[in-house]
């Protein structure tokens, strides 16, 4: 649920640093968006060889670390994990092709709504279907079982690894792949960036901030904390794409998005139901790694996984529109995703039956 | 007294056990375990708009909680 006062001031600062990112250069209602820069590092990295979009976003390593650094001042640090991870790395995947047929993350959602585009208010419909479906299932029962307690180092691993990425992104740049046209070209000045997602990083970990908690928690306990974060962003967003004249309100020609409803209702649909099983949205995913949560740390990397994976095999949406193999993958990441909800049901029905049977 | 031992369950399983537990209009009186400063936060302020009071010590890694109506 988040503190109030602290969820709002996140929220309020993620939206004013996603506007300065895009004017410094991130691209169009992508200022900060853990979907996009997830699949931009991965491609940076050379795991997938989409040419438009690899550049290593020092967001996304910015928030690991700052969550990390505020966490072991905090005292809640704690490494742990060990619950259900295939299945988390499972739904971890199914959450990045829904956000990349969507083209963005819950985050972006936000930032594309509050430009005007309406396409994004049909994801956010999706959004809230699926963050729906999954609770439904999360109020019957559904859960991914106990985390435990593990030794120290293991929860640092992550962390340590986004930092080591940092310098080397900085020390070496050469390793790296950068694009030379497209999204991935687009971005604004390293250390503007990391000091972004460090600020980020920081308040996220403190209030809590979860895109997808927003809705869970409106749903399960009338409980508006959440939600609140991402009406201060698309406020925000708006306040300031009115003042720069970039506001246009409409589904065609939005940037770095496409027209087709279904799509974007069922691809955040499958994202939100995935964030809503695995317990948080992308950002909260990040966030809960830097902590030392390594079920958590196991679905980011089926994020970056499922990033790969989308773009090496036409998966993945662009501005022209999802491709076939998007659309199966869709589909087809709905039926896991409901085959996971309801495949415990079963198991604790049968369960009872036969103790009901020994008992007779 | 009835206990319930929510840690390392994820978000937001330790929050909807003690709704549960809230909502049955059972024991007057509950513990619950977490190991998440999230989950705590987020107990207390379910608890509290239900009108229940809280009271807590820590115990190693954990936060043991105590719930009354």
């Amino acid at each position: 649920m988040g503190s109030r006062t602290g969820v709002i001031l996140t929220g309020l600062i993620i939206g004013i640093l996603a506007l300065v990112l895009t004017k410094f250069g991130n691209p169009p209602n992508m200022g900060v968006c853990i979907a996009c820069f997830l699949r931009d590092t991965v491609g940076g990295l050379g795991l997938h060889k989409a040419k438009l979009v690899q550049y290593i976003r020092p967001e996304i390593l910015g928030i690991i670390a700052g969550a990390f650094v505020v966490s072991l001042g905090t005292g809640e640090f704690r490494s742990k994990g060990g619950s259900s991870i295939v299945t988390r790395f499972v739904l971890g995947f199914l959450m990045m092709v829904g956000m990349l047929i969507f083209l963005g993350c819950p985050l972006r959602v936000a930032l594309r709504l509050g430009a005007g585009d309406l396409n994004a208010l049909i994801g956010f419909l999706g959004l809230f279907a699926g963050v729906g479906a999954g609770t439904y299932f999360l109020r019957s029962g559904f859960s991914l079982g106990k985390a435990s307690v593990m030794p120290k180092w293991t929860g640092a691993v992550m962390p340590v690894l986004a930092l080591v990425l940092i310098v080397l992104f900085f020390a070496v740049p050469s390793l790296f792949i950068f694009s030379a046209e497209g999204p991935g070209s687009q971005h604004a000045p390293a250390l503007l960036s990391l000091a972004a997602g460090l600020i980020i990083g920081v308040m996220a970990q403190r209030s809590r901030f979860c895109m997808a908690g927003g809705i869970r928690d409106l749903l399960l306990f009338r409980n508006f904390n959440l939600i609140l974060g991402f009406l201060v962003i698309i406020l925000v967003t708006l306040a300031g794409s009115l003042l720069s004249g970039s506001f246009k309100l409409g589904f065609n020609a939005q940037p770095i998005a496409h027209t087709e409803a279904v799509w974007n209702f069922l691809g955040l649909a499958l994202a939100g139901w995935c964030a809503a099983l695995l317990g948080g949205c992308p950002l909260r995913q990040l966030v809960l790694t830097a902590q030392g949560n390594t079920d958590s740390a196991i679905t980011v990397l089926g994020l970056v996984i499922g990033a790969a994976v989308a773009h090496r095999f036409s998966i993945a949406a662009s501005a022209k529109g999802v491709p076939v193999f998007g659309q199966y993958a869709v589909v087809v990441g709905l039926v896991i995703v409901l085959a996971i909800s309801i495949i415990p049901h079963f198991r604790s029905l049968s369960v009872r039956g036969s103790e009901t049977h020994a008992g007779n | 007294m009835q206990v319930i031992d929510a840690r390392g369950l994820s978000c937001p399983q330790p929050v909807l056990l003690v709704k549960k537990a809230i909502d049955s209009n059972g024991d007057s009186e509950f513990k619950v375990l977490v190991d998440e400063m999230a989950a705590f936060e987020n107990i207390s302020t379910l608890a509290r708009s239900s009108n229940w009071t809280v009271s807590h010590r820590r115990q190693g890694d954990s936060i043991e909680m105590t719930l009354r109506k």
